[in-house]
């Protein structure tokens, strides 16, 4: 399959991927990182001078930055946890002998189809809200106070919704990985006298660090930049309770049109993301392409 | 009943249950969105005893251009996904049957723009599309979203592509096909149900996304994603409206992922998972 | 014309040398047979001769013309491949339509060429179905129903009955001998099965480390090994081989004796040794003799023999059937009378 032609063929059709990503990757960053040193205001046109790192000074030294990027990890790793325990739980539980198993993944599965936007809404609205939500109906309903969720603890409302939205996928990935589990070999096992504790921790955990390894990767992506259940819900606050890097970046810039801070701010989260991606793809080198 | 049976039927209640309250987030949703708002608010809410309604539906339809909404759903989540197919299909098949030493490499580094967090580039992609008039356009973000999800379509596509054999491939080459004849009457049929998922997919994943769509548009091309996020400002409690606007929105990609998921999932854990 | 010839033909996989200048030629009509150790480059250069790898360097020339540079569909050759690769989608009848269709031949033309392919090789009855619902020897006719329709100029074959059941190998060998005999054209074979090397070959080459040890008729290799190394390869079982001390006027390090050429003899061998393992296969019968100071001794005898584990037995050959090595493993040709007997001595 290789020969110097096909070998000619094969860059040129890598060709379109590889240069349009270059581009992506390269030119809007280039532009974020030289507007990080300009002193440069959408309100204020004026000649956006050169202000060297200021820009990093001001972001990093806010506390808002601070309490935004314990923020983006507690919101990160909240949601893995939670995902991942939850969905081992159920991976396990869909795996045995049920009745109407299709319709149990079906409903399962739904939540990952529900567009971020309407799955903030209807949990802030009709859950969460504390004298319409149900929640709070129920909370009459059994004698306590209902609790205010995005005044009292808007992180963790904030959790609860992305790992109601990201508990399928989990579920349905690590299901798969628990059905592809070789029968023979858990059979073996229990023929060498392992119990069910043994069995779990000698088989089938190693079998499914290739699946939680790709359930990582592919959440983390995807959590990094939450962005819409936080517009929708608290707007970040109260004050900066619920704000992560991607919600503050986009206040500075957008909001109050402060292109400069906005785009340190940018090259910051750039930075952070690296870290997180150089870790994962470690990871991954190891576990998925074994 | 035996004691197999019983465990069976330990286990089906459990999962019943459990799995009816992930869903009925969404059940609730769809229930309230045939209530009057009174009821939909009512501190003793009530699953089935009320009176059905399609008010807020047609509520809904009145106040916002739903159908516009959906149209610019429709041609930036299919058109995106066909874009990026195109570019993508070329470069799986080079990553797949032309392996190289860099081809792992390329792939990690494809997968790592993935992760290149979008407020990086936020900015100097607000300005490029004021400044270029792509701002609030379909093609706009046809051309956002492709590019985002590019290289998630390149991985699931070179994950299918892996494992067509490379006799097959190259039995056709003896057989006197072109490259074209080789992609078109070969591969493309062979992998279809590969493509169909990376397809379908990317069609759901550009359908929800929520950054860029609500950043980059206002009135014109503004998806369902925006047209939901204008009922969170606190202009009194509809929820009834609220709920049959969500159920518009999200309706049309639940079905089409409901007769999807096996091929979801698999493609989605990155071959991780068979 | 499907004459091929190989001059000083090479392939590098980056620093690897899997093939290391290589001549050969095949004349047209003819059926050779690639035989060797697993990793020797057999596949490498059927591949390099289809145009599938390219050629280091060296030049490859089809029928007269040079071909180091053509692309696969060029060079008018078929190729039948271990795993059929078959088109999984596409009609049995489509599947062998395909390269008729890619070379533009008209419709009624490739629907006469399908029939008589089917015809010949009894797929009429599943031209309509998908080759997963086939069964392997099926699958592997329309895969050599695929390669004759084109009429190339020469058939590569690279273990094409390696994933079938032993008697439909049997059967499918016999189909391709016959094949050949019907159309004539060149064929180049691959396989690690002794039977099919020397059954259907014209001639054998036998590749070790990327490099042809010996090129002849089976029956040359048979008689004539050039070297220790086809001596050891052709023939099943093994040929035995004892490490003799070299005297004064006399090379040999090593003689080389055929199962089926020694001989069980009541008294006087040339060595003497106790049965171990009898392995009784109905019209002959292996014995494995333990011989002091030399080793295991393979005997191929009759089917009926009496010996049972544990007997003390005497072996001999004769004289004419001892293949001498030098040091270098090289057969040592001179002629047997100029040679010391071999004595039970050594
Ligand atoms: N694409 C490649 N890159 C690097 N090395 C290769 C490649 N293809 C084959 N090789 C090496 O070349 C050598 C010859 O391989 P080849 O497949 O030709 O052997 P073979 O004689 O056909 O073996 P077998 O009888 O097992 O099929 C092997 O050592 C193999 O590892
Ligand atoms: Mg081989």
């Amino acid at each position: 399959m290789a020969t110097t032609h096909s070998r000619t063929l094969a860059k040129l059709m890598l060709l379109p991927s590889v240069s349009l990503l270059l581009i992506w990757m390269i030119v809007p960053l280039c532009m974020t990182l030289y507007f990080s040193f300009l002193d440069y205001n959408l309100l204020m046109p004026g000649d956006n001078a050169f202000i060297g790192l200021m820009n990093y000074e001001f972001f990093l030294t806010d506390p808002a930055f601070i309490e935004s990027f314990f923020n983006t990890l507690l919101l990160v790793l909240g949601v893995l946890f939670i995902t991942i325990g939850g969905g081992i739980g159920l991976a396990i539980l869909l795996d045995q002998a049920i009745w109407g198993r299709n319709y149990v993944r079906i409903m399962v599965l739904a939540p990952f189809f529900v567009m971020p936007t309407v799955s903030a809404l209807v949990w802030k609205n009709m859950f969460m809200n504390p004298v319409n939500g149900l929640f709070a109906h129920f909370a009459e309903f059994i004698g306590v106070t209902p609790v205010d969720f995005f005044a009292e603890m808007p992180l963790l409302s904030i959790i609860i919704i992305v790992s109601w939205q990201w508990l399928p996928f989990a579920a349905l990935i690590l299901l798969t990985a628990i059905q592809s589990l070789d029968r023979e070999q858990l059979e073996a096992a229990e023929l060498d006298g392992a119990g069910p504790f043994s069995k779990f921790i000698y088989i089938v955990v190693p079998h499914l660090s290739r699946a939680v390894t790709a359930v990582i990767l592919i959440e983390t992506i995807f959590l990094l930049s939450i962005f819409a259940e936080i517009l929708v819900t608290t707007s970040g606050g109260p004050g900066y309770a619920s704000t992560n890097i991607t919600y503050l970046i986009y206040t500075q810039s957008l909001l109050q049109f402060d292109v400069g801070g906005g785009s340190a701010g940018g090259i910051v989260a750039v930075i952070i993301a690296n870290i997180v991606a150089i870790f994962l793809m470690r990871l991954i080198g190891k576990n998925l392409e074994g | 009943m035996n004691t197999n049976n019983q465990t069976k039927a330990i286990y089906t209640i459990l999962a019943w249950t459990i799995s009816g309250l992930i869903f009925f987030p969404i059940l609730w949703t769809a229930i309230t969105s045939f209530k009057t708002e009174a009821e939909a608010i009512s501190s003793s809410p009530s699953l089935f005893m009320f009176e059905w309604t399609l008010e807020n539906y047609s509520d809904v339809l009145a106040r916002s251009p739903y159908f516009e909404h959906f149209w610019n759903s429709i041609v930036i989540s299919v058109g995106s996904s066909l874009v990026g197919l195109l570019i993508a299909i070329p470069a799986a098949w080079s990553m797949a049957f032309v392996q190289t030493k860099r081809t792992k490499n390329l792939l990690m580094w494809m997968l790592s723009t993935k992760m290149l967090p979008p407020v990086g580039v936020l900015i100097p992609i607000y300005l490029l599309f004021r400044d270029t008039g792509l701002l609030d356009t379909k093609l706009g973000l046809v051309i956002v979203m492709t590019l985002i999800n590019l290289p998630i379509m390149v991985w699931m596509l070179y994950t299918y592509f892996k494992e067509i054999p490379h006799e097959i491939l190259e039995a056709a080459r003896m057989d006197g096909a072109s490259i074209k004849d080789e992609i078109f009457h070969v591969l493309l049929p062979i992998a279809l149900p590969g493509i169909a998922s990376t397809m379908l997919l990317n069609v759901i994943l550009a359908w929800n996304e929520a950054f860029w769509t609500l950043i980059l548009t206002a009135a014109n091309a503004a998806p369902l994603t925006a047209f939901i996020a204008s009922y969170s400002s606190p202009e009194g409690l509809f929820y009834a409206k609220l709920s049959a606007a969500s159920v518009m929105a999200i309706v049309p990609i639940l079905i089409l992922g409901w007769f999807s998921q096996k091929q979801l999932v698999r493609g989605l854990s990155f071959g991780a998972v068979k | 014309m499907g004459s091929i010839t190989l001059k000083q033909v090479t392939k590098s996989f980056g620093d690897v040398n899997v093939i290391k200048p290589l001549d050969l030629q095949i004349r047209d009509g003819e059926f050779i047979v690639f035989v060797g150790p697993s990793g020797c480059g057999k596949s490498t250069l059927l591949r390099m001769i289809a145009g599938l790898e390219d050629t280091t360097s060296g030049t490859i020339e089809i029928g007269g013309q040079d071909a180091t540079h053509m692309p696969p569909a060029k060079r008018g050759l078929a190729m039948v491949f271990q795993s059929y690769a078959l088109y999984p989608h596409m009609s049995v009848r489509n599947n062998i339509a395909f390269p008729l269709k890619r070379a533009k031949v008209e419709p009624e033309v490739i629907e006469e060429k399908i029939t008589t392919a089917a015809k010949m090789l009894n797929l009429t009855d599943y031209l309509d179905r998908k080759p997963g619902q086939l069964s392997g020897g099926q699958r592997q006719r329309v895969a050599i129903g695929r390669a004759i329709v084109r009429q190339p100029s020469a058939f590569l074959f690279d273990e094409p009955l390696s994933n079938l059941d032993a008697s439909l190998r049997v059967n499918m060998r016999l189909e391709i001998s016959e094949l050949h005999k019907s159309l004539n054209t060149t064929m180049i074979y691959v396989t690690h099965d002794q039977v099919e090397a020397m059954t259907m070959a014209d001639r054998i080459a036998v590749f070790n480390g990327g490099v042809i040890e010996q090129v002849g008729t089976p029956l040359e290799l048979y008689q004539k090994p050039v070297n220790r190394f086809v001596a050891g390869f052709i023939g099943s079982p093994k040929m035995n081989f004892i490490d003799v001390q070299p005297s004064a006027g006399d090379a040999t390090h090593c003689i080389g004796v055929r199962p089926e050429h020694l001989q069980v003899t009541q008294d006087n061998g040339l060595w003497t040794g106790k049965v171990g393992v009898i392995e009784h296969l109905g019209s002959e019968t292996f014995l494995h003799v333990h011989v002091e100071n030399t080793g295991t001794l393979t005997v191929k005898t009759d089917g009926e023999c009496p010996l049972k584990y544990g007997d003390v037995i005497n072996l001999t050959a004769p004289q004419n059937k001892i293949l001498r090595f030098d040091k270098a493993g090289n057969t040592i040709t001179t002629d047997t009378a100029d040679k010391p007997a071999i004595s039970s001595a050594s």
